[in-house]
């Protein structure tokens, strides 16, 4: 998928700096995570690889995610605050910093946990110009970009599942961009991640919850550009 | 109005329709994006906004980037200014601080509008801005200008990834220089050819510009380059609007720099394995800081 870019990619985003792959787009992965996530963490953990852990700390990698997972966009001024910040908020934050390059240059993984919600994991990757993706979600592929409203669901691998949702979708007319699925083995757990030409009005969310054996669903957002 | 995708059928339409190369632009952007073509301008002038914004934060700091490799520049060429002038007069003076204090805001984590990236953000604000106050030129005519500069930019990014790891510095700060150039004829009144020969004067001169950052990091030799390519865009919009036409078409030299892009060897395209990065000083900044950040861990 290539679509014609925008003049407003190529004039701004309004950022704050250094680098749009390194910061803004650590900042849009942490936001997009943290929305995935669904609530101000307790505690997060970031594993950093490649070349956001060797030139991280120079760019701003670091500050750029936790301010993102904290809900701040690419032009809050206090993203170069964000330690003290996430200090006063008691979020407990840490980084690690890995080498393997059987994953992406700018690639991310970020395990967020609270006591009264389940432990996730999840990977990103920047790809430049701001522009990212969330790769995995709890171990299932994805291709998050933000660009989309995006519809998450981790459900039980069983037949029609698919056909329920999108049924449900198609009903409300809504368009369906492109769409992601993937499950860990036959008749276990199952993902889908749908990206629509539109908003997702909230009933729809609470049709799916109200389905057997969806496990998880979230809805994601465009992110602003 | 359906996308256009090379410069040659934006030139016929804007001839057809007997418009300026910005009116086109801001009419596909309405289109694609179904918004009015008043919503697109406001949406120009809050980045114009904050590129002032940016300048004037910049002309006021001296404050060291994290690596601490720059930050005082702008600072430096101001106190020299102060004392008289060198070379410049006044309008090129304050193209060459502007730029500075728009690149350096942006390596100390500053807010900055990236054009069209974070490391080329000095190039076209400050062109732009320096020149439209010393003209005395009212903000809908430097909303045109912008609009031309980024029409240049996202033509080229059709083709090109406007990414120092795709095709090397020529795609960032190159490109930064060629939106600027055609910017700046629009402020002065140019003409579309003029405009588009600015823009294909300047990428020609920057064909295979390298990207050899120091640590990886958005300062060495980036800094630096955002003030030389600002002056330098100016020349380009010099030499067009005296009618001086490029040879090559422009869309020929963006097939050309995408050629060259490729053929570029990975080491020079961001990754620090070649160029500046490994200079026995480069390789030697790039320890410390290593050593400097992981104590701090």
């Amino acid at each position: 998928m290539n679509e014609t870019k925008s003049l407003f990619d190529v004039i701004g985003p309004v950022m704050v700096g250094p680098s749009s792959s390194h910061t803004a787009g650590a900042v849009r992965i942490g936001l997009l995570a943290g929305r995935i996530f669904g609530e101000v963490p307790q505690k997060v953990k970031f594993k950093l690889y490649n070349s956001f852990a060797k030139t991280g700390k120079g760019h701003g990698t670091d500050k750029g995610l936790l301010a993102g997972v904290l809900g701040m966009d690419v032009d809050n001024d206090s993203i170069k605050k964000v330690f003290n910040l996430a200090k006063k908020m008691n979020v407990e934050y840490s980084f690690e910093f890995f080498e393997d390059y059987n994953r992406h240059p700018n690639s991310v993984d970020i395990t967020f946990e609270h006591e009264n919600f389940p432990k996730m994991k999840i990977s990103g990757i920047s790809v430049g110009a701001g522009e990212i993706a969330i790769t995995k979600i709890n171990g299932y592929k994805f291709n998050i970009s933000g660009d989309y409203d995006t519809l998450v669901l981790i459900y039980k691998d069983k037949p029609g599942m698919i056909y329920r949702v999108t049924s449900l979708l198609q009903n409300r007319y809504l368009n369906i961009a492109s769409m992601h699925c993937d499950r860990n083995a036959k008749g276990k757990e199952a993902s889908m991640g749908i990206c629509l030409d539109g908003y997702v009005p909230d009933n729809i969310i609470d049709e799916i919850n109200k389905m057997d054996d969806v496990y998880l669903i979230r809805k994601i957002e465009v992110l602003k550009k | 109005m359906t996308q256009i995708t090379t410069f040659s059928e934006i030139l016929e339409t804007a001839h057809n329709k007997n418009k300026k190369l910005y009116e086109v632009c801001q009419e596909i952007e309405a289109d694609v994006a179904e918004i009015s073509q008043e919503e697109v301008r406001d949406k120009v002038k809050l980045i114009l906004d904050s590129m002032k914004t940016a300048i004037k934060q910049g002309l006021k700091s001296s404050e060291k980037s994290e690596s601490g490799m720059c930050g005082e520049d702008c600072a430096k060429l101001l106190k020299q200014y102060k004392k008289g002038s060198l070379f410049f007069t006044k309008v090129y003076q304050n193209v060459l601080t502007y730029s500075l204090a728009t690149i350096e805001q942006n390596a100390r984590m500053g807010k900055i509008a990236a054009c069209p990236t974070a490391g080329s953000c000095g190039i076209v604000p400050s062109v732009i801005i320096a020149i439209a106050e010393s003209l005395n030129v009212d903000e809908e005519i430097q909303i045109n200008a912008l609009i031309t500069a980024g029409l240049i930019g996202k033509v080229v990014s059709n083709k090109l990834a406007l990414a120092g790891a795709v095709a090397g510095c020529q795609s960032e700060c190159g490109v930064a220089a060629a939106m600027a150039a055609a910017g700046l004829v629009e402020l002065y009144g140019g003409n579309n050819e003029q405009i588009l020969n600015a823009a294909a004067l300047t990428l020609k001169n920057i064909m295979g510009l390298v990207c050899d950052p120091v640590a990886g990091l958005v300062e060495v030799p980036c800094v630096k380059r955002n003030a030389f390519l600002s002056i330098y865009s100016v020349t380009g919009a010099e030499l067009a609007l005296a009618d001086i036409q490029s040879v090559i078409p422009i869309d020929e030299v963006v097939d050309a720099m995408k050629q060259v892009g490729l053929m570029m060897s990975p080491k020079l395209k961001e990754s620090s394995e070649a160029g500046l990065a490994t200079t026995p000083t480069g390789l030697k900044i790039t320890e410390e800081l290593a050593k400097k950040w992981n104590e701090d861990i």
